[in-house]
This record gives C-alpha cells, structure tokens and sequence, in this order.
C-alpha cells in the first residue's frame, strides 16, 4: 500500500480540475482566439473557453450527431471534420460548428413502398447525380463508406446500403459537403427500414405470441404473480430454470407458464 | 497523447503483477467475494444511495419527509422561472393541439405515434433536437419474452427479483406482457433487429435473465430504435408536429384542475410561450446531468431533471428517488471519454480492477452497487486510486489480461467499440488498461404512475425513465429500452383516449399550482434563490463566472 497517501481532490461531473502546469494552447472559435488546455475535447474547450451550449450538444459522446465541427489549422490548406465531443483540440484550429443543415426528407407510408431501386429513385431521384466525387465519405466522423451507400442505393442493392450506413448518427456533414447536393442521412434511414421489413425474414416465431398476447393469454398469470405475496414471490424466483449460456435444443421442465 | 508518462510508469506495475494473478486466475483463484454482511457495510459507508450524508428530507410537495439525494432536493425545492397571470397565459399561447407530448426521447416519440395512430394532433416540444436523449446512447439491447421456452411469466420473475422484490407488480405486469408486442411493432417499422438468416429474432442473456430475451441492433440498439421512431413519426409530420429547441419549464391547468398543456422556453430568442393540450405527456427522461455527489454521469447534456421538477409541483408523488444507478466502470481517462460506460463484459472476460500499487481489492463480479462502492472506498477513503492531470481520480480495469487468457485478438474481436473509442486517443486497451471509476447511470425512481401511464393528475400521463415504480430499487440492463416503448405506447393510447371524452376546447389556463408551491416553500421556511427546472447544466468555469460581472444564473441556464 502507498506510504504517503495523496490527497484527494477530485473533479465533479464534467468540469475538470486543471493542474498547475497544464498547458494552454490558443484555438480560433468561429475566428477568436481563446487559450485552453491542450488535453480538452473541442466540446469542453468551448465551454472552458465561457461560452454555454444551447446548440451544438447533445449526447456527449459521439452517437447524437449534434456536434458537426469544420476546421483548419494554420497553415495547412486541409479541411477537417470531427465530432467536437470525440475530437481533441489542436494548436492554432480554426473552427466552426454546424448545429444544422437543411436536408428535404421525403415523406413515405412504409407499409406501401419496397426495398426497390424505384422507390429510391422516386424518393430520392438526385442520388443519379453523384459524380463519385468521394467527398461525403472523407467529411464522415463515423468513417462510413458513404459514397459506397449511396453508389448501392442507386442500383437499388438496398441492402448493402443498409449494412454500409448502420453506423450512421445523422450529423450531415456528407450532406454538407456534396456537390450533387444529396441528402445522404435520409436516404440511407429510408434504405434501413425497407431492408429490415421486406427484404430480411420476418420474425414468423414471434407471431404465435403476439397472437396468444392479444387473446389474454397471459392476463391470469400475470393477475397472479401481481397479487403474490413477497415470500411466494422469492420462491418462485429462486426455482426458476435457468437456460444455460449454450442453450441448443434445451427444454424447461416447468412448461405450464409458457 | 495517450497515458502520461506518470501513468505509464504505474502501468508498469500493472505489468508486473500480472503473472502471478495469471496463475492465480488459471488456479480458479478469485479475489474472495464479500460476504453479505461485508457487502452491507461497504454499501452503506460508500454506495451514494444508502449514505447518509449527501441526502436530506424534501420539506413540501406530495412527497414531502422522502428523503433524496442533496442534488435533487435542490432541484424540487426551488422557485419557478417564470409565475404569471391567466390572462398572461392567454396571451402568450401560440398552439393548441390534442396531445401535447414534452420530451422527444424514445418514450416521448412512442406516445406521438400512438397518440396520432388513435385519432389526435400531436405536437411533440423538446429541448435539444429531436432525438438527442439518453435514448440513442444505448448499446445493449431491449428484452422481451419472444422465444418459446420464454414467457411474460419469466420475465416478470426476473424483473421483480432484479428490483429486490420492491417494483410496483402492476407495472411489470404490463411491462412483460406488452414486450413481445412492443419487439414485434418495432420489427413492423423497420428495425434491423440481429437475425438468425431464417428471421428468428437472435437473444442473449443479460445480467438477471433466467432466459435469454435480450435483443439487440448491433451496438447501437438505442440508436437504432430512436432513428426508426424519428423517421416515422416524420413520415407522419401531418399530424405529428415537431418543435425542438423547445423547453418545458411548467405544467399549465384549466380551471377544473386538470393538465392543459404547459409552458415554454425558447434558450434562442428567450420567449416564452405556451401549448394549450387536452391532454399532456411528460417524457423528459432522466437526471444524470445532476451529477449527484459530483458523479460523472453516462446521460445526455439534457437530462436534468425538469420534467420531475414540472410533475412535482402539478401534485404527482415520487416513486423510487431514493435510488440511483451507478455504473462501477466508467471512463475516468482520457477527459474525453469521461464517465462513458465500459461494459461489464469487460470483467466477464477476466480483466482484474487493481489500484495504484497494482494491487486486486475486490471480486470483479460482484452486483453493480457493490463493486461501485468498493471502488469508491479504494480512492476515497484509502487513497489507493490513480490521480489524472485533469484531476480525476480511477482504479486499473487490467483490460490486456483479456488477451493472455483469451489468446491474441480477443479485445478486439469482443470490445470492438471500445477499443477504437480508446485508439482515437492513442491508448490500445489490448496493451494497456483502463482507468475507471464509477459512473451516474440511470435514475431508478420518477413520477408515480398507473400501468395505464396515466398520474394523479387528470390530463397528465408520463412515460420512460421520468417515471419510477417498473424497475424498482435497481433497473436489470435491456428493461429501460423496453420501459419507454410499453410505456410510451400505452401513454399515447390512452391519452387519446382521454381526449376523445374530452368536452368541448381548453379553456383558460392558470398557475395556480405553482403559485401554492411557492407559497409552500415559504411557509416551510426554505428561503432560497434557487430556479428550477435547470434546462442545461451549467459548467462554466468560476474562473469566467467571476467576470460575469451583469448575468445571472436562472437554474443552468444564462439570463
Ligand atoms: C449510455 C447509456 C446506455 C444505456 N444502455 C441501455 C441498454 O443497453 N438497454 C436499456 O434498456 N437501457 C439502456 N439505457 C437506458 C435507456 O437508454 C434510457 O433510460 C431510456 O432511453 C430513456 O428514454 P426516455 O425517452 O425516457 O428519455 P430520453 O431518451 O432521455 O428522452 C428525453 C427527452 O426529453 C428531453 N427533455 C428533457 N427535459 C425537457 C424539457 N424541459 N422540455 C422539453 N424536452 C425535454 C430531452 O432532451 C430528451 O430528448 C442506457 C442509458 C445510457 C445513458
Ligand atoms: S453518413 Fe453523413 S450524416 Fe451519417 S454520420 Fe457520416 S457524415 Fe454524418
Ligand atoms: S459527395 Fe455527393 S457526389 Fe460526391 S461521392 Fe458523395 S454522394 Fe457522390
Ligand atoms: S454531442 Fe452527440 S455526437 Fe457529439
């Protein structure tokens, strides 16, 4: 065990506490310069610096979208996108964030399209104008092939399209950035959801339950469990089976409940 | 970037010790479990939920003498932003709608579509965009009893038991039976489920499951979840009518008592203004972002308990506050990541949680609570964590052991989320460890509601992690998921119900009920200048705050 023991100043919630010594280096929010620590996310730079998000914020770690950020650094003529909450500053960034893009969104009744190159053409006809430039997929933070999606969703292979955009948080930076002026988010979304319903199996196990749920099935049993006392209760959960981690071809005993 | 060379040097001792815990885990040798009584103590010493200091009494409201959380007693006894006049109101009323759904989370997307499916306008307000919500940040899964050697029945065993025996019964009643229709609509609505190639829906056990009923979407089941819902109730726009940006700070009533609608803010133009509803839904998830004692928290930057603080004070009890999840592993290095979760699978794989000496204080696989205190006395009270430059404090999650027992590959092949997460600072948690601590998960408790998602108040339903009583003292991984689309289908259904009884239009609305709440705090003696709800959390630093020499501070947010 340590001999001295240290003592214990902790930081709380999200402010960090900086030691003496951190050093501070100048970045450039939408052209003014603020000293932070170098160590701090783009996201907590900006906050350190003073400023209070009512934009910009979201999820804080990286799955939301919220935080597009565009930026530059001295001397270099490269542009760079990032998420601000996943992205460390850097000496001399110049950078600005994108709260918002427009994209149109088409409106669809899901149970009356199909996982076709039509729909996507009647949807989204501007995809034929990609010029395979492959700016959409530099610019993505999530580093998703999107100029692949989009290629596949315009030969109507819906599903690689779902596969390849999974990943996706809707950020817009493609969107952004893209000369045919796609709107890559949406397409892939609507790509999704026709794959998941027409094109993979549906659950057919599922439906017997969902029928014997709508009959009642388990109105009684649930009644009961509800009026049990706690002791009957502990019993109950002490009994149960167990379906082993390896469960192939494996049968409960106790078949009444189910 | 990557560890300090501090850090790397305590690293080292990390390395040297892992020999020999290598051949104690080939012997089968654990560190020894607690037993009850230990457990018992280290909880109540350590775990923030069972301490006594850091909690207090809340003095008014229907809950009045529960005792809860310093943060959150805060939050309750506070003044509203705003208090005006009917006539006020009236003027300041921009829409008028059926449904009025506050929160665009999971739960509060669910309610719009049923709502709207049910014959009603719906306009769903919500503070940040739609969408950004503790909802899209869940990796795991949602269960349901969806397999044949599974029931409803055994779910609500496993829900019950998970919630010491404490959840409120009915509650899991409609929880476990309405799952499998819940799983079955989302697949309807396009929801890339993981699949056998036949169509069967794949499961897993989670922590708690008697069967294995825990789907998922690859590692972003949230997400997946909130991105269909969104995209649907898009496709509805008709109907379904979307302000973000948009900032609930209290519930309004007509003359009769009943909830009609609320008040709002907009952070931009700093407005108010206000939705007359017939009926209102309160989905505004959970109160992470009050970082109880301090905790970091997994939650979004909204969660921050105003939908409690609104409910409260239109006369809706509290169920459950008492109790608070908290992750034992969260990111405590790098500052980016910080109070991220680290699965528990982690430790399942066989990484060992040591301190600074690189020595082992606890069984890596006891129950969440448990393992949160022992970390928590590692560091605080025998000053055994890790320091960080950023002035956080950690223990050792040895994630590389994973690669000795599992062979070469096995972080990555297992954790592949995490360990890109972590590359993205240039650590390889398949050669290095973690640094974790505990971290502020998911708000057990909530307003108090019927296994109709309806409150006390008539006209007031509330949905999702805003609500307690389902999940009892301690939430079982993949229930949440499932608790905001039962519940939030169920609140919008019979909110629509509601409406359709519903006499002719609103009439005028009042804040009667918040003026009785002020007059309550007054005569309980709490004298405060506190504003709640809060919106936004406020980490401005006291270093920019002194210079703020002319703006005021309403609850979070700038004035
Ligand atoms: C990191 C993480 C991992 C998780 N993993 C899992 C898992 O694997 N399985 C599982 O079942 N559960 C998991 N959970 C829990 C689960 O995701 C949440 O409990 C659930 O999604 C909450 O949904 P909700 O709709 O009630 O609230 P939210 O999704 O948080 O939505 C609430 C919405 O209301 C808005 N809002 C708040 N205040 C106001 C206001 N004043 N006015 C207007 N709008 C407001 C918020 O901004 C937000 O958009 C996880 C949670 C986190 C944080
Ligand atoms: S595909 Fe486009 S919208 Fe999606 S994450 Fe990448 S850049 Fe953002
Ligand atoms: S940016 Fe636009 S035009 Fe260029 S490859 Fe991507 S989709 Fe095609
Ligand atoms: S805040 Fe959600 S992705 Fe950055």
């Amino acid at each position: 065990m340590s001999e001295a023991k240290k003592e214990i100043r902790v930081a709380t919630g999200d402010r960090a506490i900086l030691p003496e010594g951190t050093k501070l280096v100048p970045i450039y929010i939408m052209g003014k310069q603020y000293q932070v620590p170098e160590t701090m996310t783009i996201q907590k730079a900006v906050e350190y610096a003073g400023y209070q998000f009512i934009r910009s914020c979201g999820c804080r770690g990286g799955i939301c979208g919220a935080c597009p950020t565009i930026y530059r650094v001295a001397g270099d003529y490269h542009l760079h996108f990032c998420l601000a909450c996943q992205t460390v500053v850097q000496e001399d960034m110049y950078l600005t964030q994108m709260p918002f893009f427009p994209a149109n969104r088409a409106a669809y009744e899901i149970e009356e399209v199909d996982a076709s190159a039509e729909t996507i053409m009647k949807l989204y006809p501007e995809v034929m104008k990609c010029v395979a430039c492959n700016t959409c997929t530099k610019s993505c933070p999530m580093d998703i092939e999107v100029m692949e999606y989009v290629n596949a969703a315009m030969r109507g292979d819906i599903a690689k399209a779902a596969r390849l955009s999974f990943d996706c948080i809707q950020c817009g930076l493609c969107s952004s950035r893209c000369p045919a002026q796609i709107q890559h988010f949406h397409l892939a979304q609507l790509c999704r959801r026709v794959h998941a319903k027409y094109q993979v199996p549906q659950a057919e196990h599922l439906k017997p339950r969902v029928a014997a749920i709508n009959d009642g099935k388990f109105v009684d049993v649930l009644k009961e469990l509800v009026g049990d006392s706690e002791d009957t209760l502990r019993e109950l959960y002490v009994a149960r089976e167990m379906e082993p981690q390896d469960s192939k071809g494996w049968q409960p005993e106790e078949k009444q409940f189910l | 970037m990557g560890y300090t060379p501090e850090m790397l040097d305590l690293i080292k001792k990390v390395e040297a010790s892992r020999p020999e815990r290598l051949e104690r885990s080939k012997k089968g040798i654990d560190f020894e479990p607690l037993t009850l009584a230990g457990r018992e103590e280290v909880l109540s010493k350590f775990h923030p939920d069972y301490k006594d200091d850091g909690r207090r009494d809340v003095k008014i409201g229907p809950s009045k003498g529960e005792s809860y959380p310093d943060e959150f007693v805060d939050v309750l006894e506070s003044k509203a932003r705003l208090l005006v006049s009917g006539a006020e109101l009236d003027k300041l009323t921009d829409y008028e709608t059926d449904v009025l759904v506050i929160g665009g989370g999971g739960a509060g997307t669910a309610a719009a579509l049923m709502a709207q499916e049910n014959g009603c306008k719906v306009i769903v307000a919500t503070k940040l965009r739609h969408g950004d919500a503790n909802t899209v940040m869940a990796e795991g899964g949602i269960q349901g009893a969806t397999q044949e050697v599974d029931s409803p029945y055994y779910h609500y065993l496993d829900v019950i038991g998970g919630g010491h025996f404490t959840n409120t019964p009915e509650l899991v009643a409609a929880l476990t039976n309405d799952a499998p229709l819940v799983i079955e609509w989302l697949e309807r609505l396009g929801l890339m489920f993981d699949k056998d190639p036949d169509g069967r829906l794949r499961v897993r056990h989670g922590g708690g499951t008697s069967r294995k009923r825990m789907h998922s979407s690859g590692d972003m089941t949230g997400s997946a979840i909130m991105r269909v819902l969104r995209d649907e109730s898009r496709n509805r726009s008709g109907d379904i009518n979307v302000l973000e940006f948009s900032s609930a700070v209290e519930i309004l009533k007509d003359s009769q008592g009943r909830a009609a609608g609320a008040l709002f803010y907009n952070m931009e133009t700093e407005e108010y203004f206000v939705i007359k509803a017939k009926a209102t839904i309160m989905a505004t998830g959970g109160y992470g972002r009050l970082h109880i004692q301090g905790f970091a928290t997994t939650n979004h930057y909204g969660a921050t308990a105003d939908g409690l603080v609104m409910g409260y004070r239109a006369g809706v009890p509290m169920a459950f506050m008492h109790s608070t999840q908290y992750h034992p592993t969260g990111v405590a290095f790098p500052e980016q990541n910080i109070g991220l979760l680290i699965t528990e699978k982690v430790r399942g794989l066989g990484a060992n949680l040591l301190n600074t000496d690189a020595e082992q204080f606890v069984f890596e696989r006891e129950p969440r609570d448990v393992e949160s205190a022992c970390i928590i006395r590692e560091c605080m009270e025998r000053g055994n964590g890790i320091i960080t430059a950023t002035g956080r404090v950690g223990v050792w999650l040895d994630s590389p052991m994973i690669e000795i027992l599992e062979g070469p590959g096995a972080v990555k092949r297992e954790l592949p989320a995490k360990h890109i997460q972590f590359m993205r600072y240039g650590i390889d948690i398949s050669k290095v460890p973690m640094l974790v601590y505990p971290t502020l998960h998911y708000q057990n408790g909530g307003l108090t509601i019927t296994d109709d998602s309806a409150t006390n108040v008539s006209g007031l339903f509330a949905a999702g992690e805003t609500t307690g009583g389902v999940h009892g003292e301690n939430r079982l991984m993949g229930n949440s998921l499932l608790d905001i689309t039962v519940f939030g289908r169920r609140a919008g259904t019979n909110a629509a119900a509601y409406v359709k009884n519903f006499d002719g239009e609103v009439g005028n609305v009042n804040m009667d009920h918040v003026d009785a709440y002020h007059k309550e705090l007054a005569e309980a003696g709490v004298d405060t200048d506190r504003v709640a709800p809060l919106v936004l959390p406020n980490y401005t630093r006291e270093e920019v705050m002194e210079k703020q020499l002319t703006t005021n501070y309403q609850g979070g947010l700038r004035a």
